[in-house]
């Protein structure tokens, strides 16, 4: 695994992310991994007791856990959202927006190139789960 | 016309430099040909046979004249001198270098353009009506709503990596001129107690699956148009294939699911939605619907016509539409010369659009779906002038909706998917059927030709279509009848065996004979066909 980069002042979580499955079936752990395909739904009852939620991206062209990131967010997550795998740079601001602090790319990243593209956008038409107030909002206040 | 503020500039300038580093950084070997391919392809550029072909968007069909002067100079100064309009009411250049996709992508941007999200995976340019805010028979003008469709899809951060591309038509007008359920998503601008909503089809589309979108919502108010359709978006993102790109289109989630499954999953997830508070209010809606306020009309221009000159007359039956206005008709220009290329126009030519569309339309230019461009808003007492210019330009072709007004996708001769080639084909039928006489004789026929089963072509769609494959080596081209992208939607069967080049063109023959000695009154090809059946049609083929 390649470097972490994290978006948090917090401390990185020490714990292994467990399985979905093994996470409902123990009570105590507090960091769980969710693949592409499993349902983040699943998560909502226990996201107060959640440091660590790791989401999969198994191939960068799977875009499914950017729709688990925002559920979890909207749903009032607020621990570490970390997304792990095929993550490239010129995806991590679009993951950023649905709400992912930390990431965990296979490949490494060009540090350069990604604080220059996450600077690029001054503004952004849509909400979404990140602090950017929309462009029809800043229009209208 | 919309016009950029601020936070559109800002926006579109960003993106100019985001993707001139991301060309930086391919061309330098930072990035492998894999990993660039999702990221130039959400910014239109796909590696063609020969060269770079790069797609610039025209939001729902609508253009100024200064960005189709622009068009023309980027055809003259980056490519071979011309553009080719889409089905998709974009424009693209087929001979484009990498390394001056920033640049063209910079000249773009001054006059208010890009070629953001025209392909990849994600959500397309929004198409619309092409008479939108002139059409006699809207209800309103649908482009406010692909406006704010436009911009609420503008890199959506969780849309942009979508199971497969998507694409959204609005209209507005009982009369489908955009074949809206033939797309991922389909909205209809409807009206409910006094008050104007979205009905939404989802799952429509052509390909080598082609369906019929089902209505999934009859009637979304505008309070909740941006929070339903992120629904719609975020089931088919979680739900939709990925195991197969072949399967992987919304039409298959919704096939398997199910429409009432599917908009119950919509449902469940519009309630969370709903509570994020992320639809705009309703005065951003009446900021973006002012810039498309009705041009200044003459109040008493004159609603007479001199029919006098017979070409000219020929023209205006058949090129000329009402117009909501009295005075004022609504133009299209045909792309379709006889034995010409579907939808190509020269620099010139195009430029010579844009010089009437600023005297004679307020400024105003329109793609179509069916590759033409209209003009429209023009005073009746300009069209003879018009015309007149139309023709040294030679685009005064008055086959509009007639059988050589044909849609034909670039084909073999660009297309690293093709199978067969579609623009021979289509020359080889335009010029057979070249006399006009006979073209207006058998009337309304939409003829459109896909060189591959992607269906690029929307032969599914056409009264005529033909689907070109490769058989064993040869190219060979499949016949069907009945298809329709208008409010009569439908998808045409296949006649039988398929023929060769020539054959197929007699095989069209045959059956508008048929048509001819078998149409009872009014009935277009289309209608004889749907009250016959294929039986007569199949006989008078193979027979």
């Amino acid at each position: 695994m390649g470097n972490l980069l994290r978006y948090r002042d917090d401390e990185a979580h020490e714990e292994p992310a467990v399985t979905l499955d093994a996470f409902l079936g123990q009570s105590t752990a507090t960091a769980v991994r969710i693949e592409s395909g499993e349902d983040a739904r699943i998560l909502l009852p226990y996201l107060d007791r959640l440091a660590l939620v790791e989401v999969s991206f198994p191939k960068f062209r799977d875009g499914r856990g950017y729709s688990s990131g925002r559920i979890l967010r909207e749903a009032g997550y607020t621990g570490e959202l970390r997304a792990q795998g095929d993550v490239l740079v010129d995806q991590i601001p679009l993951m950023r927006r649905c709400g992912f602090d930390s990431f965990a790319p296979e490949a490494p990243v060009d540090e350069a190139v990604l604080e220059a593209s996450l600077a690029r956008y001054d503004y952004h038409y849509q909400a979404a789960a990140d602090a950017f107030v929309p462009v029809w909002k800043r229009r209208h206040g | 016309m919309y016009k950029y503020d601020e936070y559109d500039h800002s926006i579109v300038a960003a993106r100019v430099e985001e993707f001139r580093d991301q060309v930086n950084r391919r061309l330098a070997g930072q990035i492998t040909e894999d990993q660039f391919k999702p990221l130039r392809l959400m910014n239109g550029l796909y590696l063609q046979l020969h060269a770079y072909m790069l797609r610039v968007a025209v939001p729902y069909g609508t253009l100024d004249s200064r960005q189709m002067h622009m068009l023309a100079h980027i055809a003259r100064k980056y490519d071979r001198g011309y553009g080719h309009f889409t089905t998709r009411q974009n424009l693209q250049y087929n001979w484009i270098k990498l390394e001056d996709a920033p640049d063209i992508l910079a000249e773009l941007a001054t006059v208010e353009m890009h070629a953001i999200q025209t392909s990849g995976n994600c959500i397309r340019n929004i198409s619309s009506d092409q008479f939108a805010g002139a059409a006699a028979d809207e209800l309103t003008d649908p482009r406010p709503w692909a406006e704010l469709l436009r911009q609420w899809s503008t890199f959506h951060p969780e849309f942009s990596y979508l199971p497969r591309k998507f694409k959204i038509c609005v209209i507005a007008a009982e009369e489908d001129r955009a074949a809206m359920r033939l797309h991922d998503i389909g909205i209809q601008i409807v009206e409910k107690d006094g008050q104007l909503g979205a009905a939404i089809y989802v799952g429509g589309g052509m390909g080598r699956t082609p369906m019929i979108a089902p209505l999934i919502k009859d009637f979304v108010p505008f309070d909740d148009f941006v929070s339903y359709l992120e629904a719609c978006l975020r089931v088919y993102n979680r739900y939709g294939r990925r195991d197969n790109m072949y399967k992987a289109r919304i039409k298959i989630l919704i096939h398997e699911l199910g429409a009432d499954k599917y908009r119950a999953e919509v449902e469940e997830e519009f309630a969370a939605v709903k509570a994020l508070g992320i639809d705009p209010p309703k005065a951003e809606f009446d900021r973006i619907a002012a810039y498309f306020a009705p041009p200044a009309y003459e109040a008493d221009a004159p609603d007479t016509l001199d029919r006098s000159d017979p070409d000219f007359a020929v023209w205006l039956d058949q090129n000329v539409s009402a117009h909501k206005q009295p005075g004022y008709a609504v133009v299209t220009i045909s792309l379709k010369p006889i034995g010409g290329i579907p939808g190509d126009a020269t620099a010139d030519q195009i430029d010579l659009m844009a010089d009437l569309g600023q005297r004679y339309s307020f400024d105003e230019l329109r793609v179509t779906h069916a590759q033409n461009i209209v003009l429209p808003h023009v005073r009746k007492a300009d069209l003879y002038a018009l015309w007149q210019q139309l023709r040294e330009g030679e685009l005064a072709e008055a086959n509009l909706d007639l059988i050589s007004d044909i849609i034909a996708c670039p084909g073999l001769d660009y297309c690293s998917l093709a199978n067969a080639r579609s623009i021979p084909l289509a020359q080889k039928i335009a010029t057979r059927f070249s006399d006009l006489g006979r073209q207006r004789e058998l009337g309304e026929l939409k003829l459109k030709i896909s060189g591959c089963i992607n269906a690029c072509g929307h032969h599914h769609a056409g009264h005529i279509g033909i689907l070109g494959v490769d058989r064993k080596g040869v190219e060979n081209y499949q016949l069907s009848f009945g298809g329709s992208g208008a409010e009569d939607v439908s998808l045409g069967t296949i006649t039988g065996p398929g023929f060769t080049e020539d054959g197929i063109v007699d095989a069209i023959e045959k059956a508008t004979d048929l048509y001819l000695a078998q149409r009872e009154d009014g009935e277009r090809f289309l209608d004889t066909y749907r009250r016959l059946g294929m039986a007569p049609f199949k006989e008078a083929i193979y027979g």
